[in-house]
């Protein structure tokens, strides 16, 4: 294989692996190290089903390639949870019906966390254009707005405990 | 296919210039990642210019604001003292696709993309930004508006990329912005674009001005009428007029599914009046 040699860490942990030039992040994450939870939607930026964080940025994977990875940290939705313990986004995206097919749902958590650890407090506006990158053809996005609505409640309230 | 990650502009260059088959620079990847993908291009050779020495940096200089090539969407949102002195670029730059593509995106990648609808490029041709290229012959620097020549095309020469892009220092009093319109409010192509970058008096009286219009022609254009209209008023009612007559006869746009021809000919003297009146309270004119 004419592949390139990779060295990334992926949800905090090292990860070498071998790509082809043209491969994307996406492809990469999917078929080589078996990390499915980011979905390929589009291939082309529109839907977010693909959403990783590279260096702590929001991204598309499917826009990145994998050689371009090197030396970056990746975050993906299979680092979300701690262990069984299920992030609040999670647990809130469960309680509130937040997902049907499911197929959406990463990205979503990916994207939300990402515009949660940004600004703890969004209103209604900010959550809908901070997750405009992020189709669902499922839910109708009420739902998935109210889970995150949700989520961050409890996360500012366990933060201010956290701090008190 | 190719992947170079050089680390300084001189070996870039000379691996564009010396590949004999397709050979394209990644900033960003938002536009040359998709095109890949859809099988529209097959390069041989991608340089990616992130790992470029300088090519992730804002620096605040003497003379302005250099802006490397690789500099995303995102970090120009949060570098507050480029938001304050140019709110309207960075507006611009910040209205391109999702959070996701703002992770990525850069403004010289909108410029060299060279799509007529790029939304930070009027901005930056109203801001009298200029490019500075590095190419296999050296350096130059050209106004932003020489770069792109039609859709998809630009004048950069085989082996050249643009380093920085390069904001001059403003005079007090001095206000920019950018409005699109589009029939959505979030992830859309642009149907009208109109940058306006102003300076004012003490008295509040316009004496410099430069207005941009985006995907009402081939290119984003530059419209010295519309300019000219503002100089030496305080954008009363006759002004904008004048100004908005000027923007609407300065295009040339096509008819497609997301707005009639004479639909973005109006708009564009709309929105340029609706930016002129941000750019000018962002000059701290009433
Ligand atoms: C979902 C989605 C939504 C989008 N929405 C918008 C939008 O609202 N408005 C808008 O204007 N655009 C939009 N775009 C298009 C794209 O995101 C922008 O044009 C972006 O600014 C491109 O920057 P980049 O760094 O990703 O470019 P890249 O894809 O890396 O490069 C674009 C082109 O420029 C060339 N290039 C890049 N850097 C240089 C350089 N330094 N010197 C010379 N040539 C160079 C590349 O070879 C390529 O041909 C969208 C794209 C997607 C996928
Ligand atoms: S698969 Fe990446 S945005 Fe749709
Ligand atoms: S739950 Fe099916 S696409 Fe969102």
């Amino acid at each position: 294989m004419s592949g390139i040699k990779v060295n990334t860490k992926i949800n905090g942990d090292p990860v070498e692996f071998m790509c082809e030039p043209d491969e994307t992040l996406l492809d990469v994450l999917r078929n080589r190290l078996n990390l499915t939870g980011a979905k390929e939607g589009c291939s082309t930026g529109d839907c977010g089903a693909c959403s990783v964080t590279v260096d702590g940025r929001l991204t598309c994977s499917c826009l990145v390639l994998g050689a371009e990875a090197e030396g970056h940290n990746i975050g993906t939705i299979e680092g979300m949870a701690h262990g069984e313990e299920l992030h609040p986004l999670q647990k809130k995206f469960i309680e509130h019906a937040a997902l049907q097919c499911g197929v959406c749902t990463p990205g979503f958590l990916i994207a939300a966390k990402s515009l949660l650890d940004k600004n703890p407090d969004p209103t209604e506006t900010e959550i809908r254009f901070g997750l405009a990158g992020n189709l669902c053809r499922c839910t109708g996005y009420d739902k998935i707005v109210r889970a995150v609505q949700d989520a961050a409640k409890d996360m500012r309230k366990s933060n201010s405990r956290k701090g008190a | 296919m190719r992947y170079e990650r050089p680390t300084t502009l001189k070996a870039a260059a000379q691996m564009l210039a010396k590949e004999k088959g397709q050979a394209f620079i990644l900033a960003g990847g938002t536009d040359l990642l998709v095109r890949l993908r859809t099988g529209f291009i097959e390069p041989d050779l991608i340089v990616d210019i992130k790992g470029i020495n300088g090519s992730k940096a804002i620096q605040k200089t003497a003379t302005g604001f250099k802006i490397g090539a690789a500099v995303s969407g995102a970090e120009l949102g949060e570098h507050a003292a480029l938001k304050k002195a140019w709110p309207g670029v960075v507006e611009a730059a910040n209205l391109i696709g999702s959070k996701q593509v703002q992770g990525r995106c850069t403004m010289s990648g909108n410029l060299c993309n060279a799509s007529p609808a790029a939304d930070s490029v009027p901005a930056l041709v109203a801001a009298a930004a200029k490019a500075v290229i590095v190419g296999p012959k050296g350096k130059r620097t050209v106004a932003v508006e020489e770069i792109p020549v039609g859709p998809g095309k630009t004048s950069l020469k085989k082996g050249e990329i643009i380093e920085s892009i390069v904001l001059p220092k403003r005079p007090p009093k001095s206000g920019d912005a950018y409005l699109r319109f589009i029939p959505r409010t979030e992830m859309d192509i642009a149907v009208v674009g109109v940058g306006v970058n102003v300076t004012l008096d003490g008295k509040g009286i316009v004496t410099k001005a430069r207005v941009a219009l985006g995907a009402v022609a081939p290119t984003v254009r530059l419209v010295p009428a519309a300019a000219k209209a503002l100089i030496g008023t305080k954008m009363d009612k006759a002004a904008l007029d004048a100004m908005a007559a000027a923007c609407s006869a300065a295009c040339s746009p096509i008819d497609d599914k997301r707005g009639t021809r004479d639909f973005r000919i109006k708009v564009a003297g709309v929105l340029a009046r609706r930016a002129a009146l941000i750019a000018r309270k962002r000059a701290g004119g009433k």
